[in-house]
């Protein structure tokens, strides 16, 4: 039975258990709705809630069990003989898959009958014939135990969903009973509804926070891989990044400081470009700009914050890259080498920062109480003065948050690096050198012909980890700031 | 007592006009907020305007200092005189005029800052100390004024939004009589603290009068009546009655005043 059928059928039986379950709710009052202790449909709607979420609850984790108990099962029955030389298990299972899936798709093309597909067949070509003709896809040769294991496959799914599909069925009834026996006037249905509402939306929170958590642990089981390769002391104080391409293991050198160093490089000239630029365009936009400029300016500015990063990386490559080189290339001062630089890349990434902190400093500019500036013009104080010595110092807290974020931001950033900063991992202090920063390595690292067995591969991980908890701790300082000072002026 | 006292102000300063405002419009885009004003506020005394809300007297008060340039949509018009220069002249600087003429919110307003550069905050923008004594002479000096340096004295390095309302109040008018100013505008200065600040706030606004001129918008008629040696009624934009204080609560001429003070209108 098709999951879309079930889904049908318990969504009738909780129709049928809100309007059963409502009716009886009126009826044990004699209609007088005055007397029941909720209105009439929170009493079908806590039918209703009964029916769907336990059924729906158990489908799912059916869903996610039998799966894995079928592979595991079908997997045993393979000899060992069954599989190839230079195959595998998992290569065999997915042919198994497939051709379970070619049964499926010829019984419904009418190719075979049910029972045909049932039983075990000896004309192996006619077999794969039909399958063929249903328009399943047949890689090799069909051999008797993948067909066997195949069938058997079949077999369990489908005992499986139809297992799953009655119990499924039973636990909604069984909901809807349990549901319309509380039915009555004295239930507090519109309390249980609420508790219903208050677990949806726990639930919805759960699954943003889990995500969050499932990141951070499938980047901690790759990192503990990694440094079980390679030792951990090399990575965080190694000061040479060269990874060995053909070798494996032993002969590349992993030293995460040039990278950290090319990161924080590229992020202070970006950060130079976007926070002088940020803070004095949202004081232009909040104290100066009549209300008509600020509502062009405001989303124009904001546009720059929708530019995709890539865009930005071109901009670097094709036009800051070449306009640099002409200044400070061979031709002119004779510091830089090609157009792709830590200058480069910082430029523009400080391009791309700027709507960040400009846009977040002026609603913190405007959050300043008009009351301030007041005081000070009152004493005689001019705009300037007044913005200097007292809207700033009162916005200051969130202005650091704001920077914070663009700067956990500009870490993070990854395309204008690639494009922009090139690919040699050093530490130089010229800024008109080529370098390279840790997200731009983690892409190099996992593109291409990636083993995940390998220390060049994994270190990857490791460099995702390190990335996310520096990150981390510069959004967690500047929240922690923002809070502390904020609740001084309101 | 209080009659006494205010004729023998009016005896004294009588013919030393601090403010001569005549004909005074003021707009909101195309609300005409005060309408006709004329009024002569006189040196060395304190003024109330009263009123009921929205008739005007923030307004009116706002355009002595040239606060209302700050507000985009406010306009105004009519020949407002301070010793007989006219404020709104283009010769005349704005900020320079809001030295002269102090002002104190109706909501304590004090700086994210300590107590000390609070007060310091208009004498250094002025360039009114020569040096960090003299700051610190001028500090202490305007908040004994202010009645507030015995509380403070030990803690001037303490952010001076830490303080409680009244003493935010007191310090906001530490402030403004740290720069020195002829006129002294306030605010509703005491709607929002509690009697005993509002008690210490006008012994010290009586105070004020021996420097300066006061000028006060309260709510409170009491208030006007303690603290006041003139009054102004205002009425929907316009400056209904302006007298000494005792005549306006005894004796008031226009009966729209007299309906106010005996609490029928407003």
């Amino acid at each position: 039975m098709p999951i879309l059928w079930l889904f049908l059928i318990v969504l009738a039986i909780a129709a049928a258990g809100y309007v059963i379950g409502r009716s009886r709710a009126v009826a044990s009052v004699g209609g007088d709705h005055r007397k029941m202790h909720s209105l009439a449909s929170f009493y079908g709607s806590n039918v209703a809630i009964k029916v769907f979420v336990p059924a729906f609850l158990f489908t799912i984790a059916w869903l996610l069990v039998q799966p894995i108990v079928v592979n595991a099962t079908v997997s045993d029955m393979i000899p060992e003989a069954a599989i190839a030389d230079n195959s595998s298990r998992g290569l065999v299972m997915a042919e198994v898959r497939r051709i379970a899936d070619g049964l499926d798709s010829a019984v419904a093309a009418g190719g075979m009958s049910a029972d045909f597909a049932r039983t075990p067949q000896t004309d192996l070509d006619d077999v794969t014939q039909r399958i063929k003709d249903a328009g399943g896809v047949v890689t090799s040769d069909i051999t008797a135990p993948v067909l066997n294991a195949a069938q058997r496959y079949r077999a369990m799914n489908g005992t499986g969903n139809f297992i799953m599909s009655g119990l499924a069925i039973l636990i909604a009834l069984g909901g809807a009973w349990w549901g319309i026996r509380e039915s009555h006037a004295d239930f507090r249905a519109r309390n249980t509804v609420e508790t219903s509402i208050r677990a949806l939306l726990i639930g919805a929170a759960s699954i943003a926070i889990l995500t969050t958590l499932g990141i951070v642990l499938s980047l901690i089981f790759n990192t503990i891989e990694f440094f079980r390769l390679y030792p951990a002391a090399d990575f965080f104080f190694g000061t040479n990044w060269a990874p060995s391409f053909s070798g494996r293991g032993g002969s590349s050198d992993l030293g995460v400081l040039p990278l950290l160093w090319g990161t924080f490089y590229i992020s202070i000239v970006a950060l130079a470009v976007a926070v002088p630029i940020g803070l004095f365009a949202a004081i232009y936009l909040s104290e100066y700009a009549s209300k008509r400029v600020r509502s062009v300016a405001k989303p124009l500015l904001e546009v720059l914050a929708g530019i995709p990063t890539i865009v930005y990386g071109l901009f670097a490559l094709l036009t800051v890259g070449p306009l640099l080189l002409e200044i400070f290339g061979k031709d002119g001062l004779g510091w830089m080498q090609a157009g792709t630089a830590v200058m480069t890349a910082g430029l523009v990434m400080g391009i791309m920062l700027i709507p960040f902190v400009s846009s977040l400093s002026d609603d913190i500019i405007n959050a300043v109480p008009q009351a301030l500036r007041d005081g000070s013009y009152g004493l005689g104080a001019t705009q300037s003065e007044t913005i200097k010595q007292v809207v700033l110092p009162a916005a200051l807290p969130g202005i650091v948050g704001a920077i914070l974020l663009a700067a956990s931001r500009a870490i993070g950033e990854t395309m204008i690096v690639v494009l922009g900063a090139g690919a040699a991992a050093r530490l130089s202090l010229n800024p008109f050198e080529a370098m390279t920063t840790v997200t731009a390595k983690i892409v190099s690292q996992l593109t291409g012909d990636a083993d995940f067995a390998s220390p060049e591969a994994l270190v990857a991980f490791a460099l995702g980890m390190t990335l996310f908890v520096i990150t981390l701790a510069l959004n967690v300082l500047a929240l922690y700031i923002v809070r502390k000072y904020r609740e001084q002026y309101e | 007592m209080m009659k006494d006292n205010a004729d023998e102000r009016i005896g004294v300063d009588a013919m030393d006009i601090k403010f001569a405002a005549k004909d005074v419009q003021v707009y909101y885009a195309d609300n005409h907020a005060i309408k006709d004003v004329s009024v002569d506020i006189l040196d060395k005394t304190v003024t109330a305007f009263i009123g009921p809300s929205g008739c005007g007297k923030s307004t009116f008060l706002r355009s002595l200092n040239r606060m209302n340039d700050t507000i985009p949509i406010c306009r105004v018009e009519g020949d407002i005189r301070l010793d007989g220069q006219d404020i709104n002249a283009p010769e005349v600087d704005p900020v320079q005029l809001r030295a002269k003429v102090g002002m104190v919110f109706q909501k304590p307003n004090p700086f994210p800052k300590s107590i000390y550069d609070n007060v310091a905050y208009g004498p250094r923008i002025h360039g009114l100390a020569r040096g960090k004594a003299e700051l610190d002479e001028i500090v202490e000096k305007s908040l004994r004024r202010a009645a507030i340096w015995d509380e403070v004295k030990d803690r001037l390095d303490a952010a001076g939004t830490g303080l409680s309302g009244g003493q935010q109040q007191r310090l906001c008018i530490a402030r403004a009589v740290a720069t020195e100013p002829e006129v002294l505008l306030m605010d509703e200065p005491c709607s929002a603290l509690d009697p005993i600040a509002t008690a210490q706030v006008e012994e010290l606004i009586d105070e004020l009068r021996q420097s300066y001129s006061v000028i006060i918008v309260t709510h409170s008629m009491q208030q006007a009546a303690r603290v006041s040696q003139k009054t102004a009624f205002f009425h929907l934009g316009n400056l209904v009655e302006y007298g000494d204080t005792t005549d306006i609560f005894t004796n008031p001429r226009d009966t729209r005043t007299e309906s106010y003070i005996t609490g029928r209108i407003g």
